[in-house]
């Protein structure tokens, strides 16, 4: 019993950062119509400000907030510099450059952070919070982990569902020509959606990295996760990326603990391929028609 | 703003709000328009016609900057905008519809009125991002425009629902209420009769009659009864030429009308 709420536990963690994650996925996927695979070496660049903040002696929350401020230029200035050339070509072109992306920044992360395995700090404990006699399954980083991606959700909730600016993204990602019609800033929308994204991405990489270890490549597994989190629910739904990220953590986490370790990336794969077979648009999608 | 005493139209008043010369369109070598000129005066409403092909579409599209005319120059209030492309026209005071409504359709009918509205209620960039007390003041100003004038066409009971839930009808007038919101000086409409019954063409008509009170109107549309009834004047385009212009009467007697809707054997008759 204590095994199966432990497993489930760490597992609902896990599948929170895959959530935010899937999230930032989906938010540049609805609005341009990209996988943006660079995702996960930027949430590492972001990460590694962090570190680098922290290790000149700043408190982790500085750097944290430094992590995500950077995170929102560096996602702007992706779909400036690198995106927007390429606007109006065939989508494929922009996501192989999202691929050419990964690689670059890896290679500038090797050369200016260096290559080796360094370890992050987190703000909260990292062993198990005990209960009376039994140690649970999560910990104090776990806690706060779950807490910021709820806090992250709901704002951008509010900021899409109650604020005119929000309204203005959504405008401007389903007709970009009826938006731009409208008055609506639409190149500006979609800047500000990939900075955004970016910001939900460093979060989830900055979780990751918490009381563990970094190199230029930590991100690469979440990536694939992610992924496959959003593919799960939906491309197209942000509710069903952040259901997609749960019930992959949950999985991943219960084949880990009763299965066996090695099995993770495999049930990840599997599963990817048992939604594209099946249910080939995700748990949420819904069929709607967008870019008349 | 305007000076009667050096007002070039040919009807004394104001200087026109929307003014084309000597347009010029071809599509890889086939002319879609020659030499076409109109002019939409304020508090008027303008009508284009002319037998299918006869260009009126492009003729709209360049209004509204989706189609560059090879030749040719836009006015707009004596300005030069030939160059005018379709994210200029809010900032103009320019409106359309679109012929397939283009409604957003996971946005609630309210919602998608407010994106019509946007002009001026705009906060700024920073300070809706931060939620700034002035952003959701503006917020608060914006729907609540937003419902007036789905009210004042009697539309605001569909305001929280999802426009592929409604009857066409309505729908049609969602997409008219966003072009309304933002209280343009023009409003151009793209077929705003096809689909509807006879009474509620009448509506429209009585409401494009009142939208004169407060904007000019350009009306392309093929519905010849509407168009006479609504008018002020009208242009007749045929094989992408102008072949006549004036008042409803003037234009209704034209025999270069009569022959290119009824067909030359009629006109030679």
């Amino acid at each position: 019993m204590q095994q199966l709420v432990n497993t489930a536990l760490s597992g609902l963690t896990l599948g929170m950062v895959y959530a935010a994650f899937a999230l930032a996925l989906v938010m540049i996927w609805r609005s341009t119509r990209v996988v943006n695979f660079a995702q996960a070496p930027m949430a590492m660049v972001t990460t590694f400000v962090a570190l680098a903040v922290i290790d000149a002696g700043h408190s982790y929350w500085l750097g944290f907030g430094l992590a995500l401020l950077s995170g929102l230029v560096l996602g702007a200035v992706v779909e400036r510099v690198v995106i927007r050339p390429v606007e109006g070509k065939p989508e494929i072109n922009a996501v192989i450059l999202t691929l050419g992306l990964f690689i670059v920044l890896h290679a500038l992360a090797s050369v200016v952070f260096g290559n080796r395995y360094r370890s992050f700090p987190a703000p909260f404990g990292v062993r198990g919070v005990e209960v009376g006699d039994t140690t649970l399954g999560i910990t104090g980083f776990g806690i706060f982990s779950i807490a910021a991606v709820l806090v992250v959700m709901a704002l951008l909730v509010l900021l899409f569902r109650v604020t005119d600016l929000g309204l203005r993204m959504r405008a401007a990602a389903y007709h970009q020509e009826v938006a731009r019609l409208l008055g609506v800033r639409v190149g500006r929308m979609l800047t500000l959606g990939w900075a955004l994204a970016s910001v939900v991405g460093s979060l989830a990489g900055l979780l990751i990295a918490g009381g563990s270890l970094v190199h230029p490549g930590f991100m690469d597994s979440i990536v694939v996760f992610g992924f496959v989190a959003a593919v799960l629910g939906g491309l197209d739904s942000p509710v069903g990326a952040v259901v997609g990220g749960l019930l992959l953590g949950l999985s991943l986490s219960f084949v880990s603990g009763y299965v066996g370790s090695q099995l993770v990336a495999l049930t990840a794969l599997a599963i990817l391929m048992l939604v594209l077979t099946l249910r080939p648009g995700g748990l949420f999608s819904q069929p709607a028609q967008r870019r008349v | 703003m305007s000076h009667p005493l050096t007002g070039e139209s040919p009807v004394a008043g104001p200087s026109p709000r929307l003014a084309l010369s000597d347009v010029t369109v071809t599509f890889g070598g086939v002319t879609a328009l020659s030499e076409v000129g109109l002019l939409v005066r304020p508090h008027q409403v303008l009508g284009v016609i002319g037998p299918n092909g006869a260009g009126k579409t492009t003729l709209f599209n360049v209004a509204c900057g989706f189609v560059r005319p090879d030749r040719g120059r836009l006015e707009w209030r004596d300005q030069e905008v030939t160059g005018l492309r379709p994210r200029d026209l809010a900032g103009l005071g320019i409106a359309r519809t679109l012929q397939g409504l283009g409604l957003f359709d996971r946005v609630t009918v309210l919602e998608n009125v407010m994106i019509g509205a946007d002009r001026h209620t705009r906060s700024g960039f920073l300070s809706s991002l931060l939620a700034l007390p002035g952003a959701s003041r503006d917020e608060r100003a914006l729907r609540e425009r937003a419902r007036e004038v789905l009210d004042g066409l009697g539309i605001a009971a569909h305001a929280d629902r999802y426009p592929a839930s409604l009857p066409y009808a309505v729908r049609k007038r969602v997409a008219l209420a966003r072009a309304l919101a933002a209280e343009p000086d023009l409003l151009l409409l793209d077929e705003p009769a096809s689909g509807l019954s006879t009474s509620e063409m009448d509506d429209l008509g009585r409401l494009v009659r009142e939208l004169t009170e407060r904007m000019s109107v350009m009306l392309v549309e093929h519905h010849m009864d509407l168009v006479m009834r609504v008018c002020d004047e009208i242009t007749v385009l045929d094989f992408g030429r102008v072949i006549a212009h004036g008042t409803p009467d003037q234009v209704r007697d034209d025999p270069a009308v009569l022959a290119a809707y009824l067909g030359e054997t009629v006109g030679e008759a």
